[in-house]
């Protein structure tokens, strides 16, 4: 499953994209503990998988949770993004 | 000033039905779905997977009174009790405090089940859209769900956006959809995708003699382009099937199928039940499971 | 030499006239649907509290969203650059600026001398900006001064979870419902801003003094949350916040009229 957790709105498309049968053959979920401001939680998908999800909570302000690791001037690799062995995980800004 | 709570249009009507042709009674599996949104709360009971009954009312204070509401509905139309019950899943914003459930399952992947039910295998793209969010999925045959958004953040591109213009220009909500058409030729959408800034717009247009219809077209026009856009980005493939308030306004309806190129499934069913549906067909799968008796989850 | 800099927000055209690279006449009013008229009008409100006329002009820069309606101006500024010229011209050497007005919000860091290094900007969603605060105020029935006021009073911390204007009215209303004190709601729609406008500060990286401008700096309660968001004591705030892009502007027609290259219109 490909899912985008985020939003649109009148400033641009603002998703984390997660492909689920990547993440869900990954043991040890590093992505969860690379991300600073806790964006990550794991759970259960309906289908059994267990993959990482953007918290509920930090859904609806991406733009915001992720503004430190995306400054105005340079463009580091992200640390939740470089932090995944199976390139399952992209953002859309 | 305080604001005074008024009508809220793009809300489906309080609704109850119960199959005469069936019995729960010679049913071997009686499930339950309960799907509690932001605007309404539904009850679905499905007798060996197959719809029954529901109900559906309009959101309490507390995500278990909503349930509660919705399933009383239902009881008081078939005779069912709870104790009668083999499995409960809860859907929707408030699933997750819903005590009488056996499981919680989310409403994208309700919905995916729920809209698979209604418009049959061949469904490949949903779009829901009520009062308060967005959602567009992706299912394979069997409505496992393959790809999806959800958009719950701004207000634009859902009902509660409609329903602001529809405030601004004292025009009735359901009055959108046809008066969006009775224009001249289709104005350019509104620029301003904020709903806060697009009522400025809307009045500087009005300001500039602009017609309530041509404002209302152009408006259409800019939230079927946020929703087909959303779309887009799960990919559009055919049979496309819509849920929710949105299939009622035929002014956003008939744009999002122009631009994406595909005309959506007419359906028999009344959709505002897609999440519960999808939920007790789930409870169905699951309570199969629990008793050994594997079947497709 | 007099020069003129233009200010067409969404909301209000400031104009400043410099003499000298000082002040010598201002006004503010509100823009509305006939900007180039609005400008027009502010202008000479500002020349004739100068003393002096359209004529002894060498240069008009406008800048703000409504910056092109200004038929009239020699060129044009966009609002990053102006409004890093003037927090510099006021503020010497302070490196990260930033502004809050009616629509949009942005997070800049400057060399210190009036130069852009890096900005980022919220704009086209009213949440990022002050008429979030406007929509909150008028659901709770306040003035936006009072509203500001009563925030500075709560000792509590309550979260909002709508991002969106149109839905933080309807949380605003049920929290007014389940008696919720006023000064916490307040508090909190004013932490809610401020926490997406320290969002922009991490992008540019907080660096030396803060300068606040805009509006939004004259809200004591939006004030306060900024700077427990930001982590900082002080916020160095002009007298005049929101005349701070029109300065900005004045201060660039000084430059360009001073034979330095400018963009035309």
């Amino acid at each position: 499953m490909i899912a985008h957790y985020g939003y649109k709105d009148a400033e641009g498309e603002f998703f984390i994209t997660i492909d689920t049968d990547r993440c869900g053959r990954c043991e040890d979920k590093p992505c969860v503990a690379a991300c600073p401001r806790g964006v990550f939680t794991v759970e259960e998908d309906p289908y059994g998988d267990t993959v990482v999800a953007v918290d509920d909570r930090r859904r609806r302000r991406l733009k915001y949770e992720c503004a430190e690791c995306k400054p105005a001037g340079d463009r580091p690799a992200l640390p939740c993004v470089r932090a995944c062995p199976w390139g399952a995980m992209t953002h859309s800004w | 000033m305080m604001m005074v709570p008024r009508e809220e249009y793009w809300r489906w009507s309080e609704a109850s039905w119960a199959d005469p042709d069936k019995h729960w009674k010679d049913a071997r599996v009686v499930t339950l779905g309960i799907d509690v949104g932001s605007v309404s709360s539904e009850a679905v009971v499905c007798l060996d997977g197959e719809l029954y009954a529901f109900n559906t009312v309009r959101t309490a204070a507390g995500s278990v009174e909503s349930a509660r509401n919705a399933m009383k509905g239902v009881f008081e139309r078939t005779g069912l009790r709870f104790d009668d019950i083999h499995y409960v899943v809860g859907t929707g914003y408030g699933r997750v405090n819903l005590p009488f459930a056996h499981k919680a399952i989310t409403e994208i992947a309700c919905h995916g089940r729920g809209a698979n039910y209604m418009g049959g295998p061949s469904v490949r793209t949903i779009l829901d859209m009520g009062g308060q969010d967005c959602k567009a999925i992706r299912v394979d045959e069997r409505g496992k769900v393959t790809n999806f958004l959800m958009n719950d953040k701004c207000a634009a591109g859902t009902g509660r956006g409609m329903e602001v213009i529809a405030d601004l220009l004292e025009v009735p909500i359901e009055e959108l959809g046809p008066r969006s058409f009775d224009i001249d030729e289709e104005p350019p959408p509104v620029s301003d995708v904020c709903v806060v800034f697009a009522k400025s717009e809307a009045m500087a247009r009005l300001k500039d003699g602009w017609s309530k219809n041509k404002v209302i077209a152009a408006y259409c026009r800019a939230m079927a382009e946020r929703v087909a856009a959303l779309l887009q980005r799960v990919g559009v493939e055919p049979d496309f099937f819509i849920t929710g308030g949105i299939s009622k306004n035929i002014g956003v309806v008939r744009r999002i199928e122009e631009i994406i190129g595909v005309k959506a499934l007419p359906t028999p069913y009344d959709t505002q039940i897609a999440g519960a549906l999808g939920a007790a067909l789930f409870a169905h799968a699951l309570y199969l499971k629990a008793q050994g008796k594997p079947q497709a989850a | 030499m007099i020069t003129a800099g233009i200010d067409v927000g969404s909301k209000n055209i400031k104009a400043v006239v410099l003499r000298d690279g000082r002040i010598a006449g201002e006004a503010v009013g509100s823009g509305g649907f006939e900007q180039l008229a609005r400008a027009t009008e502010l202008l000479k409100q500002a020349l004739r509290a100068a003393g002096c006329a359209t004529a002894d002009l060498a240069h008009i820069t406008a800048t703000g969203a409504g910056r092109t309606a200004v038929a009239f101006a020699h060129s044009t500024v966009t609002g990053v650059t102006a409004g890093a010229r003037a927090a510099n011209h006021l503020f010497p050497g302070a490196r990260t600026v930033v502004e809050v007005g009616a629509e949009e919000s942005r997070a800049v860091k400057t060399d210190g001398a009036g130069r852009v290094l890096d900005s980022a900007v919220n704009e086209k969603c009213a949440a990022g900006s002050g008429s979030f605060t406007e929509s909150m105020a008028r659901a709770l029935g306040m003035t936006l001064e009072e509203f500001a006021v009563r925030s500075t009073q709560s000792t509590a911390r309550i979260p909002m979870n709508a991002q969106c204007t149109v839905f933080a009215e309807s949380e605003v209303v049920n929290l007014i419902h389940s008696g919720v004190d006023p000064k916490d709601i307040a508090r909190a729609v004013h932490d809610a801003i401020a926490s997406r406008v320290a969002a922009m500060v991490r992008r540019v990286k907080l660096e030396g003094d803060v300068v606040l401008l805009g509006g939004m700096a004259h809200n004591p309660g939006f004030v306060k949350c900024l700077k427990e968001n930001l982590e900082v004591e002080t916020l160095l705030i002009p007298e005049r916040p929101e005349l701070a892009d029109a300065l900005g502007a004045a201060l660039v027609a000084t430059d360009r009229a001073g034979g330095a290259p400018g963009e035309r219109p």
